[in-house]
């Protein structure tokens, strides 16, 4: 039997149930993600500042010490901890690789977007995608074998080092540093290149003047972005440059970045020694890090946009 | 009364001997991809006139004023045949220099395209990217364009403020103003007005009003009371034909054609 209006108005029906369920169910997802990060934060953060509340380690030494032998002690009876070599090793290499790959990145995607756009779409774009696609121990086995000799014929030493992982990770950035590039060039209305066209600029005015420099904040985004994965890649890196805790001195001594000596030394410590815990500081560094590469590509997305 | 096929047009031949012509066409098709938008179009343009071309959306007029300084170039898979003559040379053909010839033919375009960019700099950038670079004559050229587009009162205080923080109507003429700032010989305006209000709409016309002294003007337009307002000369389009070229007082008082008859009337399109 069919109840009435009244009636019906003051009752809640079955759409409006359903309704509250997806609500109460999607509001539970977002809750469970919010708190896995919160709470791996949390244990990175507690585990990586035990080095130096239980190990009584200074930041100073840790930050600025350039020897790294967390099993031995030094003359001062503190612990070799001196993570700067690391430090350096992962700035090389990201802002290296960075400066290397984003001319590229810029040249291919302004072929792509305003050269040539049907090849673009037809050729190169699933070509960049296959390039992101393709797992890390492959980029790093190909470094191995294809780089690190010809580091080695051309500039001497032994091939390992900054400038290999420089190569590794050039290659690696480049496809999303231009596949982001090729969205920001993309989202520049098409009616700021007509208004140019229109006034009888050219092509190269057109893209150089007006449309690279409105999508300015979109590449610096995506150079950002390109750097973060440099950063926190760990495998490739590890495979082509050396791996020695050193200060690099030059670009083909072998050396090492956060990320390898993580790999290398996470599964020889025990859980709660100082060996432990000094790595677990490395991750903190990391994490820290690519959070304020995070904030970083958000503060440039909205200057951006304030224009 | 929708017919497919033109049965029957009425185009007026200006005589090159007697008016002086701006721009005139012959037989301009326009293909996008197998589509034909554009079949054959051929008018004539007389130079210090207001032109407006109308009819139903899709008919072709935008298409049309668009190739006339070759933006459909910049549209893959465009395909445009036939000739424009602007001062006796086909600029349709391949070896024509489109980025010279888009200095002389200036466009404006529906939605107001300022550069996010000062009110000035929004001027003085594209004449700076043609070699401009006396300070003083820019200033000059800002000001005499801006006051040439009724702009110049509005905005002589914040010149260096950014252009986006203009209204519609002000951004709109902002356009012409930078248009009208390279000196073309004939502006296209595709739909100026379209995204404006009555009051900016006004505004605009007066300012095309003016402006017929020193140039020639060839404006596409939804509005039938605009073109009867600021227009010399009306063609008429309809599935990319030109269907009635004429005076615009007679297309709107007395059409030959059924069709134009219909549409200016207001019982089809």
């Amino acid at each position: 039997m069919q109840s009435s209006i009244e009636e019906r108005l003051t009752k809640k029906s079955k759409k409006a149930k359903l309704e509250t369920f997806g609500k109460s169910l999607s509001f539970i997802c977002i809750a469970f993600i919010v708190l896995v990060v919160i709470s791996i934060l949390y244990f990175v953060a507690s585990k990586g500042i035990a080095t130096f509340t239980q190990n009584g380690v200074s930041i100073g030494s840790f930050l600025g010490g350039t020897d790294w032998n967390p099993s031995g002690k030094g003359a001062d009876g503190q612990p070799l901890v001196g993570a700067l070599p690391m430090i350096t090793g992962s700035f090389l290499v990201t802002f290296l690789s960075a400066i290397v790959a984003t001319p590229f990145a810029i040249g291919a995607a302004v072929f792509m977007t305003e050269i040539s756009p049907k090849m673009g779409k037809k050729i190169l774009q699933p070509v960049i995608e296959l390039l992101v696609g393709i797992p890390s121990v492959v980029y790093g086995f190909i470094g191995l074998t294809v780089v690190v000799p010809a580091v080695r014929n051309v500039f001497g030493g032994s091939g390992f080092g900054i400038l290999a992982g420089t190569f590794v990770l050039f290659v690696m950035i480049l496809p999303t540093v231009t596949s982001m590039t090729i969205d920001a060039l993309n989202t520049v209305p098409r009616h700021y290149r007509e208004a140019s066209l229109a006034l009888g600029a050219t092509r190269w005015q057109t893209v150089y003047k007006v449309v690279l420099r409105s999508a300015i904040p979109g590449i610096l985004t995506a150079v950002v972005f390109g750097m973060a994965r440099a950063f926190g890649e760990a495998l490739a890196v590890q495979m082509v440059i050396g791996n020695a805790a050193l200060m690099p001195g030059n670009l083909v001594s072998p050396a090492s970045t956060l990320t390898s000596i993580l790999t290398m030394g996470m599964g020889n410590t025990v859980m709660g020694s100082l060996q432990n815990n000094v790595l677990w500081s490395l991750a903190l560094i990391l994490l820290v890090m690519s959070l304020v590469f995070n904030i970083m590509t958000r503060l440039i997305g909205k200057k951006g946009a304030m224009k | 009364m929708v017919e497919n096929q033109v049965q029957d047009s009425h185009i007026i031949q200006l005589d090159k001997k007697e008016k002086k012509l701006a721009l005139y066409t012959e037989d301009i098709h326009v293909y996008y991809g197998q589509n034909e938008a554009i079949k054959g179009v051929s008018l004539a343009f007389e130079k210090n006139k207001i032109t407006s071309l109308i009819g139903p959306s899709g008919c072709g007029k935008s298409t049309y004023l668009r190739s006339l300084n070759r933006m459909n170039d910049e549209i893959a898979n465009t395909k445009i045949t036939g000739k424009i003559f602007y001062r006796d040379i086909d600029i349709n053909a391949p070896e024509i220099d489109v980025y010279e010839m888009r200095k002389n033919i200036g466009m404006v375009f529906q939605r107001p395209n300022p550069f996010s960019k000062s009110i000035y700099e929004n001027i003085a950038f594209p004449l700076k990217r043609h070699g401009l670079k006396d300070k003083a004559k820019l200033d000059e050229i800002v000001e005499t364009s801006l006051k040439q587009a009724a702009l110049w009162d509005q905005v002589k205080d914040d010149l260096h403020k950014s252009a986006l923080a203009l209204s519609g109507g002000q951004q709109q003429r902002l356009c012409i103003a930078r248009a009208i700032a390279m000196e073309p010989d004939i502006l296209l305006l595709d739909e100026p007005a379209s995204a404006l209000d009555p009051i900016s709409t006004s505004k605009v016309e007066e300012t095309l009003i003016n402006l017929k002294e020193k140039y020639t003007i060839i404006i596409v337009t939804h509005n039938m009371q605009q073109a009867a307002r600021i227009s010399d000369y009306t063609a008429f389009f309809y599935m990319g034909n030109v269907i009635e070229y004429d005076q615009t007082r007679k297309i709107f008082t007395r059409p030959k054609i059924q069709q134009t008859e219909d549409y200016v009337s207001g019982h089809f399109g």
